[in-house]
């Protein structure tokens, strides 16, 4: 008889949903089931989403991790990986993140984009994402985990929306005509502590780069990059766990800052 | 601690630094309860005795500037040693390895005062206020001791591993940029090493040159208008190698750019 391995999207999809529920991390998918390849937790994540969009969720832009050489030596991979942003991950500048919407959140700084034309793969180059970019903006994103204390492989944070959580965007939208994006400089603190700090280019060398990245890889799965989306290129140093109380502040050179706080559920 | 102990430390390190020979850390057996009140005494023997040999000071720097530094040798202060004429690379010459025993570099920003300062009580504001302008710089760092491996007091005596200094020439005025988000890259053949932005140095480079301002007054001294001041590494130190080409670039403050040579 022949045995067939199939994958179990929907159920997968379910087990990481699971963690809402209990208020707590889950197992890795890739315990449930060990042949999970990274496509395979593509098909999950886009899964995820799909039902997010027929329960009346937008699509408002995407993700790009695992963007650093520290990050993908950590993970064994060679390549970024990204998620989806909907609407409800949205978060005011200088707003108040409930902790209820979070389970076990980090704190990453970053440059993102603003897109005048969609970008379609395959071989976009990052002159493209040059000419495709309305505008930049600073960042920061609250990368989340459902899985229990981010005990994950590549293919566990690909089925997990790419450990996406929340976002939060400046207020100031610069044109990359104006600035040195690869040189921007970054500093991230935690209730008024420097944490650490960081530069465009730790993002892949260039944040554009990742950009043009991601168009190529939608193109494997038919999803082009369209006009209006935001596109969080990555983050320029190390991610820093949040707890309620801590008020998190990033400041850029050249495109301001960008501020969140959470707060006790 | 007598003279002649002093004398003995200063010119062990000196030495070494001499003839590129690397040497086991004075608290190892030498002395192993020296002070950093006592490693300080020594770097003023050892700046002297270079003073002697006709040797001039180019400017102060600053060390162990960085959190993670600071909490790695379990220290609450910078620490300060002096650049010399004969450390100084031009900008655009190649570097030569054979100069050093196992040299690592350090992106940092650079201060001239168009007016001393003199602590106690520098703040980051006085010190932009005394500013003549910043520029770009790459600081060759050089222990003399064997694998760097050393303590506070030991790197104090050896003046503060002070080895090499390429000024850049792409200067700015303090108040024309904000020296906490400049983003540093440092580059070898093409590839990134190491990365930073200004606040790695003490959360502001300026905090730097108060700090260096404020210790120097508790021996009567000042830091100078018209000198370099190295603040201290943006990033973390990387080892330079024959072949190498390194790029350093700096978010609004220009680049320095040179060859590694034999």
């Amino acid at each position: 008889m022949k045995t067939e391995y199939t994958p179990n999207t929907e159920g997968l999809a379910e087990h990481l949903a699971s963690a809402w529920d209990k208020r707590e991390g889950v197992q890795p998918v890739t315990v449930l089931n060990p042949d999970l390849s990274v496509d395979d937790a593509y098909q999950v994540q886009l899964h995820t989403i799909e039902e997010e969009v027929k329960k009346g969720q937008r699509i408002t832009g995407k993700k790009i991790g695992l963007t650093s050489k520290a990050m993908q030596e950590m993970l064994g991979v060679g390549e970024p990986d990204y998620g989806h942003l909907l609407d409800k991950m949205h978060v005011e500048n200088g707003g108040e993140i409930s902790f209820s919407r979070v389970l076990q959140p980090k704190v990453e700084g970053e440059i993102a984009f603003i897109l005048k034309d969609d970008l379609v793969g395959p071989n976009v180059t990052t002159m493209d994402v040059l000419a495709a970019t309305e505008a930049v903006v600073p960042a920061l994103e609250i990368v989340d985990s459902r899985i229990k204390d981010w005990k994950i492989t590549l293919a566990d944070t690909v089925a997990d929306n790419a450990s996406s959580g929340l976002y939060v965007l400046g207020d100031k939208a610069v044109k990359l005509t104006e600035i040195d994006i690869k040189q921007i400089g970054m500093t991230l603190y935690k209730n008024n502590v420097l944490q650490n700090t960081g530069v465009g280019a730790a993002a892949l060398g260039d944040p554009a780069k990742c950009v043009a990245w991601l168009a190529n890889k939608l193109s494997t799965y038919g999803i082009t990059l369209k006009a209006g989306e935001v596109i969080l290129s990555g983050a320029l140093s190390a991610a820093i766990e949040g707890e309620p109380g801590d008020t998190f502040y990033a400041k850029f050179s050249d495109l301001g800052e960008v501020r969140v706080s959470f707060v006790g559920s | 601690m007598d003279k002649e102990l002093i004398q003995k430390l200063a010119n062990y390190t000196h030495h070494a630094e001499k003839e590129k020979q690397e040497i086991k850390k004075i608290t190892a057996d030498l002395y192993p309860e020296l002070t950093i009140d006592e490693a300080y005494l020594v770097q003023e023997e050892l700046v002297r005795q270079k003073l002697e040999e006709g040797l001039t000071i180019v400017g102060p720097k600053m060390g162990i500037t960085s959190e993670a530094k600071m909490k790695q040798m379990n220290v609450d202060n910078p620490i300060y040693g002096y650049v010399f004429d004969n450390m100084v690379v031009e900008e655009g010459e190649p570097v030569s390895v054979s100069n050093y025993i196992h040299p690592k570099i350090e992106p940092e920003i650079g201060f001239v005062l168009k007016k001393d300062l003199e602590g106690p009580g520098v703040t980051a504001l006085d010190v932009l206020l005394a500013t003549e302008y910043v520029f770009p710089a790459v600081e060759i760092i050089d222990s003399r001791y064997e694998n760097f491996n050393f303590t506070l007091p030991d790197v104090i005596a050896d003046n503060t591993s002070a080895a090499g200094a390429i000024f850049g020439t792409y200067l700015r005025k303090p108040e024309e940029l904000e020296l906490d988000v400049v983003g540093v890259t440092l580059a070898i053949n093409g590839e990134i090493k190491s990365l930073g932005a200004g606040a790695a140095v003490l959360g502001h480079p300026a905090n730097s040159v108060a700090r260096l301002a404020n210790m120097l007054s508790e021996k009567g001294e000042m830091v100078k208008a018209g000198q370099p001041i190295l603040t201290g590494g943006v990033t973390a130190a990387v080892p330079i190698s024959p072949g190498d080409y390194v790029q350093v670039k700096y978010g609004g403050l220009g680049d320095v750019s040179f060859a590694v040579k034999e």
